[in-house]
């Protein structure tokens, strides 16, 4: 048929190329076009439609699914979460990125820095969600930030020195680890003797010294705190046995009328003394903070911290990304401007807020706005890293979608309108990208 | 006062060095974390954490590895991801090289206001996809397979690489078109011979950035590829319940999944960064 309109005697040459281009032009685009239209476009339609239907597509039920998500607590919980998201995540990549560019530019290393940082976009959220869990295990022998927080929290607060030992049962000393030992009544001038057990062999100190118990001080309470137990055989409960250890740096209190009123530390072999005692009865004490158990380090994953603790992974990802569209920003800048401010006296950190950051302004906007959409969709860091029993603490917006449509839920009438939450949301991008092409012509 | 301004200068240069040393090896440390814990056997890793190796690397072992290569599922899984990401990406560069030369030099009706139709579904998040194409793809037989998460990429990654090449073909000099038509060249040559090779930079960046989305997906490939179709992403994810005693599994996987990104990553870094930092309008 074209062919024949073609040959038609008196065509212009020039028309004939043009609608042979026109006809073209419709071939080379239509491939992209029906894949658009059908798998892009007509899902928009489907979806907006479909949520106006109930879970099983039957009964028209107009805003019912939208009004459903304001009252289920699952679905709101998902909608704190990704109000948490986008607020947080891109103003802290925006700042954590700006700050880094700016520092960069002092190091003749940049490059290189920039690569390392860069990195993790190449990583599939997956395996960065695996990085993640390792990371962030509980246990501190096994998660490397717990083993660093405890690591540093042992340096300023002195762990509990026996968190395993308890008292040998029925030897004088009744209580628990929890609430501490106490003795029976005793006189100054005598001497306790005060066996525990449950004591790992590595666990005493290197200091300790064979158990010793000290001679008896008139008008002060003496005693010995020792490792009741003799490796091998051969200990007899209750008795200071020679191969038996003293315990060192336990706390030892003498108690009258419930108040502690004087307190010793034992000493490499055990033993304790406790002067200044006036005449009455005492009772000694080894308080609870002796057995303490040792910090465990910060539950990351459990269900106060997980989403934090995601968008710290979502950090790792995302700063090389900010830090180098800032830094390209900052490169662009007219240096002749940024040195006149030096000359004219101006310190750095006056010529950081009130020059660099105005004029970059447009560069943090793109930054910005691009975390925020990317943010808004944030599906798979929350799903990997987030273990079963706290996904509904760590849900947002996408994963509450895929497991209310897909994930067990099956309702599809409120996967829709979750879906079509979403879509309104990256609208005013959409509205941006358009004005923008449209005012700028072709970028 | 040169002298002590100068004395403050590298004071404060040290810092800012010192500062930017942390700072990468903190970005380092994760990825570390998961390359020894892939080479430490599973009693290793329940027991101790990886940063013993460092005192004791005869814990370091290829053994999980070995084992991970004897799993006739997950090796499938790896070649199931290739499978995917390869037709996917010269599918998407393909189809929007033509239409983007289409909506750059050839007038079509309807032309300015498709395009930006196009631009328009740049943000369309891909959940929105899920239900609708699912359906679509039931009926048609294409749920499940490989070439049905293959079609769902290419449609999702159309928007951009019609957007980025349409744009970059827009920058041809004019004369240098109608120079080619004027010798007689037909469009599909021109297009061939002129626009592609022209338009070289901008395809390698289209081409990384969709092939690192694909390769790395999960979502997509989570709900439209079935037990024989599905990549390795999917095929770990399987994995995540019982996290703490899959780690002799997943943390080689995790990283044998990093492999390919990480060397194209190094390979092509300044098309990368440029692929990623256009594409970041998706």
């Amino acid at each position: 048929m074209a062919q024949r309109t073609t040959t038609r005697p008196g065509a212009d040459p020039r028309r004939r190329a043009l609608r042979h281009r026109r006809l073209l032009g419709a071939a080379f685009a239509l491939p992209a076009l029906l894949l658009l239209g059908a798998l892009v476009a007509y899902p928009v339609v489907f979806s907006v439609v479909r949520s106006l239907f109930d879970a099983s597509g039957d009964r028209f039920v107009g805003a019912d699914n939208y009004v459903e998500m304001a009252r289920d607590p699952a679905t709101l919980t998902a909608l704190r979460n990704s109000a948490v998201w986008v607020v947080v995540a891109p103003v802290l990549l925006t700042g954590l990125g700006l700050l880094l560019a700016v520092l960069t530019e002092r190091v003749r290393w940049a490059t290189a820095f920039k690569l390392v940082l860069f990195l993790p976009m190449a990583v599939s959220f997956l395996a960065a969600g695996i990085v993640f869990r390792l990371a962030y295990e509980q246990d501190p022998d096994r998660g490397v930030l717990n083993a660093v927080v405890v690591g540093v929290h042992d340096v300023f607060v002195e762990p509990a020195p026996y968190p395993t030992a308890r008292a040998r049962e029925g030897l004088g000393l009744t209580g628990s680890q929890a609430d501490g030992y106490t003795s029976g009544e005793l006189r100054p001038g005598a001497v306790a003797v005060l066996p525990f057990v449950g004591v790992a062999p590595g666990a005493v100190p290197a200091a300790a010294g064979p158990a010793r118990a000290p001679d008896a001080v008139p008008g002060a309470l003496t005693g010995t705190v020792y490792l009741d137990f003799t490796p091998g055989a051969g200990g007899r409960p209750g008795r200071v046995d020679p191969a038996e250890k003293g315990l060192p740096g336990v706390t030892v209190e003498a108690v009258r009328d419930g108040a502690a009123v004087a307190s010793a530390r034992t000493a490499a072999d055990g033993s304790f003394r406790l002067d200044g005692l006036t005449e009455g009865t005492y009772r000694l004490r080894v308080p609870a903070a002796v057995f303490a158990a040792g910090y465990g380090g910060v539950d990351w994953l459990g269900p106060a911290l997980i989403t934090p603790a995601v968008i710290g992974a979502y950090l790792w990802v995302w700063t090389g990304f900010s830090m180098v569209l800032i830094g390209a920003g900052l490169a662009a800048l007219p240096r002749d401007v940024l040195e006149a401010a030096r000359v004219d006296g101006a310190s750095e950190r006056q010529v950081f807020r009130r020059i660099t950051v105005p004029l970059l302004a447009p560069v943090l906007t793109v930054v910005f706005v691009t975390l925020v959409i990317n943010v808004m969709k944030v599906f798979d860091l929350v799903y990997v890293i987030a273990p079963g029993p706290v996904q509904e603490e760590a849900n947002v917006l996408a994963t509450r979608m895929w497991l209310v449509s897909f994930g067990g839920g099956n309702d599809q009438g409120l996967g829709s309108a979750l879906s079509v939450l979403l879509l309104l949301l990256v609208v005013p991008a959409m509205v941006l990208n358009i004005r923008r092409f449209r005012k700028g012509g072709d970028s | 006062m040169s002298r002590r301004a100068g004395g403050v200068r590298w004071l404060g240069s040290a810092a800012v060095q010192g500062l930017l040393l942390v700072v990468a090896l903190v970005w380092l440390t994760p990825l570390a974390g998961l390359l020894l814990s892939s080479l430490r056997s599973e009693r290793d890793n329940a027991s101790d954490g990886w940063w013993t190796a460092f005192a004791d690397p005869a814990q370091l072992s290829l053994d999980n590895y070995r084992v991970l290569l004897e799993d006739s599922g997950l090796v499938q899984a790896f070649w199931n991801t290739v499978l995917i990401s390869v037709p996917a990406t010269v599918l998407v560069v393909g189809v929007s090289a033509l239409a983007g030369y289409a909506f750059a030099w050839l007038d079509f009706p309807g032309r300015d206001g498709l395009f930006l139709v196009v631009v328009g579904l740049l943000v369309v998040p891909v959940q929105i996809g899920l239900l609708p194409v699912a359906k679509l793809f039931g009926a048609v037989g294409l749920f499940g397979t490989v070439a049905g998460v293959v079609l769902f990429h290419v449609a999702y990654g159309l928007p951009f690489g019609v957007f980025l090449l349409r744009n970059f073909f827009a920058e041809i000099p004019r004369e240098m078109l109608e120079a080619a038509r004027l010798d007689g060249g037909s469009e599909a040559r021109i297009f061939l011979r002129l626009v592609l090779p022209l338009g070289r930079p901008a395809l390698a960046s289209l081409a990384i950035f969709q092939f690192l989305w694909v390769w790395n997906d999960m979502l997509v490939a989570l709900l439209f590829a079935d037990g024989g179709s599905q990549p390795l992403t999917v095929a770990l994810q399987s994995q995540m319940r019982q996290f703490g005693s899959n780690i002799g599994v997943l943390a080689p996987g995790a990283f044998l999944s990093l492999i390919v990104p990480l060397v194209v990553f190094f390979a092509f870094q300044k098309h990368f960064v440029r692929g990623v930092m256009a594409g970041s309008v998706k």
